[in-house]
């Protein structure tokens, strides 16, 4: 065995994966070294998950080679061989059976607890990584995870993963392990990430505080757009300098910033006003025909908003929320939330028309295929037949579908959440063109969005952070930086 | 404190609902008939659950994976009608046939895994292939079990009688098998969260036809056990068990996802089923009523379960 670069110990090179239309991974080279921890930051959709769940062998790459202690390992690449050579990891969402004890969630990991009493075994082994990892962490070995708090289940995984066991451990890759941890733990946490090092293992930290990417790694990658753009030294670069890495500009074709604003008249009537809890944070409003964005890292408070919203027009749910309109909703993710997978795709976009296409209690038919006929004509839609099922759409045209159900109701306000996700660049320019004229007739968007450009798009934007709002940006001030900032400054204060 | 007090309270209510309706059934049965207290009259109450309780954990191996089978009850049929027709004159042929069914049991298994089917699809169109092959082995029903099956059936067994023997056998598998052993520990994670039982380098494929194999084991052990007690056979003599397998399952503390089975509260579920059925015979309720009353019992302990549930939740 000819080692030519000794310390280097997991390698990935040109590796590239595509969900669909979507290119997660476009080439993409990343080293861990022995004894060393990177830190794999980036945006939302940047790649990072997808890259980790490469390396830790969940998901096959389209294209690149992996090396591993200086080999190259095959096609053969899956968990079971990653975890052969002691590639371990814990991923973003929890992946411990709810409906089993702690020691159970051991043993399904590592099998070499046999006998009658494998049960202490796998127990006692697990409790004594909690104990080095989160000292006074008050758990038991025959809790069932059901019933523990979010952060005792995050301890509880990342305890499992770094038990030592039959099998080697060399490289632990970590996504978002701080994302539920209180700041005890994660303080814990990234001590013991140190001390692991220091014994010559190797570590990768996915993390949006960069407070903990700087206190804990040796070496930061940058990830944007399913590329690597920097690899720098920790102590070589700066906050600053790896925001600016994170958010360089991609050259759009269109520059969404000379779009014309089309509305900001003070005295259109406001339609939405939510007050927020605590003096000291931002309440949302918006005006009609206003395009609001909502913007900030995933998962913190802009979906809960819009689901605020769509209850707050049913009923008055909240005191604090008031929506002067009918509300409707553009699901992201399209298969969960989105479409109806056996209807047809007229059926699809008509369901949310009915209270005007009804007439005594029955759909008028002809109304609804001239209707959706209608809509088909104005989004462009692709297909040779508004009887064929939904599916035998892209997911581009799924998403016009869903465009068309919220946009051909008479709701006047219109929520959407991340409704791009995974659509083409043509079936966005489309869409962007019609918010803008729907916008222009006096209705309300407000939309989440993942993708920065997508903000050039709203009059107004919020920054969300923690489920509160940051801080609040006019078209004229938005850059990206400055939404970065907003997004990351209290996470790391 | 009192939370948590009030919680283990609940958990208590939860593990010993079916001890406690099963119970409930015998005292009035005994009751009624205070003559049913013997070595006979319990061999007589309780006989028809021995076949029943080998169905139901067959039923509770799929409902521990989150799937549901729709298929035992004519499974057992026709297994039932093996038993009658080939195992006692081609005793080779009907292991063959055992064999096979059993294969075809872990195959819908790994299809319903690798292609992401739902279950309840395939398991119906299972059960139709059942019965046509029960059909076409045993077109009228007939046929006689081997001697040596009836007789077994039949055994006076020492000190307790043999349902009761049969129940504590099944039970302490079922327990050994899903609860205790590290395989039935992995077969509960794939109920609870496949995802992270695929992510720690299982093949979720292997497991859930291993599972489906137990099962169908399960199925034919209660196929023989049936056509031991009743000597011949029908195609249809086992197709309610079906939903009383459900039933059963449930009723010990199942639940329908989740991945949260009770081998041992299953075992008292069938038994549960099974008296429910003898009571109203002893209360002389009419045979036309008797179903209806049946599914009324059904009601008021399923009722009950998810008043407990519910409970549960709120502590």
């Amino acid at each position: 065995m000819i080692n030519s670069i000794p310390e280097m110990l997991f390698e990935a090179r040109d590796t590239a994966k595509a969900f669909a239309a979507v290119q997660a991974l476009r080439g993409v080279d990343f080293q861990v070294r022995r004894g060393e921890c990177v830190g794999l930051v980036g945006h939302n959709g940047a790649g990072k998950s997808t890259l980790m769940n490469v390396l830790s062998g969940t998901l096959a790459a389209d294209r690149g080679e992996l090396h591993f202690a200086g080999l190259a390992v095959g096609s053969g690449w899956d968990v079971r061989e990653a975890q052969r050579l002691g590639v371990r990891s814990v991923y973003q969402e929890l992946s411990l059976c709810a409906n089993l004890s702690l020691a159970e969630n051991m043993r399904i990991a590592q099998p070499q607890f046999k006998g009658w009493n494998w049960r202490l075994a796998a127990g006692a082994q697990l409790m004594a990584t909690l104990d080095r990892i989160f000292p006074g962490h008050g758990l038991h070995a025959d809790q069932v995870v059901g019933e523990l708090s979010i952060g005792r289940r995050q301890m509880v995984e990342i305890a499992r993963a770094f038990t030592p066991g039959a099998l080697a451990l060399e490289v632990m890759i970590l996504d978002e392990p701080t994302s539920s941890l209180d700041n005890q733990a994660a303080a814990q946490l990234l001590a013991y990430i140190r001390e692991f090092v220091a014994l010559g293992k190797s570590c990768i930290l996915i993390s949006h505080k960069l407070r903990e990417i700087f206190t804990v790694t040796d070496r930061i990658v940058v990830m944007r757009d399913g590329q690597v753009v920097e690899s720098v030294l920790t102590e070589q670069t700066s906050r600053d300098r790896v925001v600016a890495a994170m958010g360089q500009d991609e050259q759009v074709q269109e520059n969404p910033r000379h779009v014309v604003a089309q509305t900001g008249s003070a005295e259109a009537p406001l339609v939405v006003n939510v007050s927020s809890t605590s003096a000291a944070r931002l309440g949302v409003k918006a005006m009609a025909g206003e395009v609001i964005g909502l913007a900030g890292l995933a998962g913190h408070g802009q979906t809960t908003l819009l689901l605020r919203l769509q209850a707050g027009s049913a009923t008055r749910a909240e005191s604090s929320v008031w929506v002067g309109g009918a509300t409707s909703f553009v699901a992201g993710d399209r298969q969960t939330d989105g479409v109806f997978g056996l209807w047809s795709i007229a059926r699809n976009m008509s369901v949310g028309w009915f209270s005007q296409l009804c007439h005594r209690r029955l759909i008028d038919l002809k109304g609804e295929r001239e209707y959706a006929e209608h809509w088909r004509q104005r989004l462009g839609l692709v297909t040779p037949d508004l009887d064929l099922p939904i599916f035998s759409l892209s997911g581009g045209n799924q998403q016009k579908v869903l465009f068309a159900r919220a946009l051909g109701s008479s709701a006047s306000i219109i929520l959407m959440d991340d409704p791009m996700r995974g659509v083409d660049v043509g079936t966005k320019r489309d869409v962007y063109a019609l918010i803008a004229e729907e916008a222009r007739r006096g209705r309300t968007f407000v939309w989440y969005t993942t993708e920065f450009d997508e903000l050039f798009h709203c009059d107004r934007v919020y920054v969300f952070n923690n489920g509160e709002v940051a801080g609040e940006l006019s078209r004229a001030e938005l850059s990206e930086e400055r939404v970065l900032d907003m997004s990351f400054d209290k996470i790391a204060a | 404190m009192s939370s948590l007090q009030a919680k283990r309270g609940v958990l208590v209510l939860h593990n010993i609902l079916p001890a406690l309706a099963l119970s409930l059934l015998l005292a009035a049965v005994f009751w009624r008939q205070p003559r049913a207290m013997s070595y006979f009259g319990v061999n007589l109450l309780l006989n028809l659950a021995i076949p029943l309780m080998f169905a139901s954990l067959a039923q509770m191996m799929i409902l521990a994976v989150s799937d549901l089978d729709l298929s035992i009850g004519p499974f057992v049929s026709l297994a039932a009608s093996i038993g009658a027709t080939l195992l006692p004159t081609r005793p080779a042929l009907a292991m063959l046939a055992f064999v096979a069914a059993v294969a075809a049991y872990a195959l819908a298994g790994a299809l319903i895994e690798s292609r992401r089917l739902p279950s309840i699809v395939v398991t119906l169109g299972l059960s139709f292939v059942w019965l046509g092959c029960a059909v076409l082995l045993l077109p009228t029903p007939g046929g006689l079990a081997p001697d040596w099956l009836s007789s077994a059936m039949a055994y006076r067994t020492p000190w307790l009688p043999m349902p009761i023997w049969m129940a504590l056998f099944a039970a302490a598998l079922g327990h050994v098998l899903v609860t205790r052993s590290a395989f039935g520990t992995l077969v509960r994670g794939l109920g609870g969260n496949p995802t992270a039982v695929a992510r720690v380098g299982w093949s979720l494929v292997r497991l859930r036809a291993g599972v489906y194999a137990l099962a169908g084991l399960f199925g034919v052990l209660a196929g023989l056990m049936l056509v031991g007690q009743t000597t011949s056979a029908d195609p249809n003599i086992a197709s309610r068990y079906t939903l009383v397998s459900i039933a059963a399952v449930i009723l010990g503390g199942g639940k329908f996802v989740g991945g949260y089975v009770s081998p041992v509260g299953t075992v008292v579920g069938a038994l549960t089923m099974t008296l429910a059925a003898s009571f109203l015979t002893f209360l002389e309720v009419a045979p036309d009523w008797q179903v209806g009353m049946q599914g009324l019992i059904l009601i008021v302990v399923l009722g009950l379960r998810a008043a407990i549930d519910r409970l549960e939740r709120i502590a």
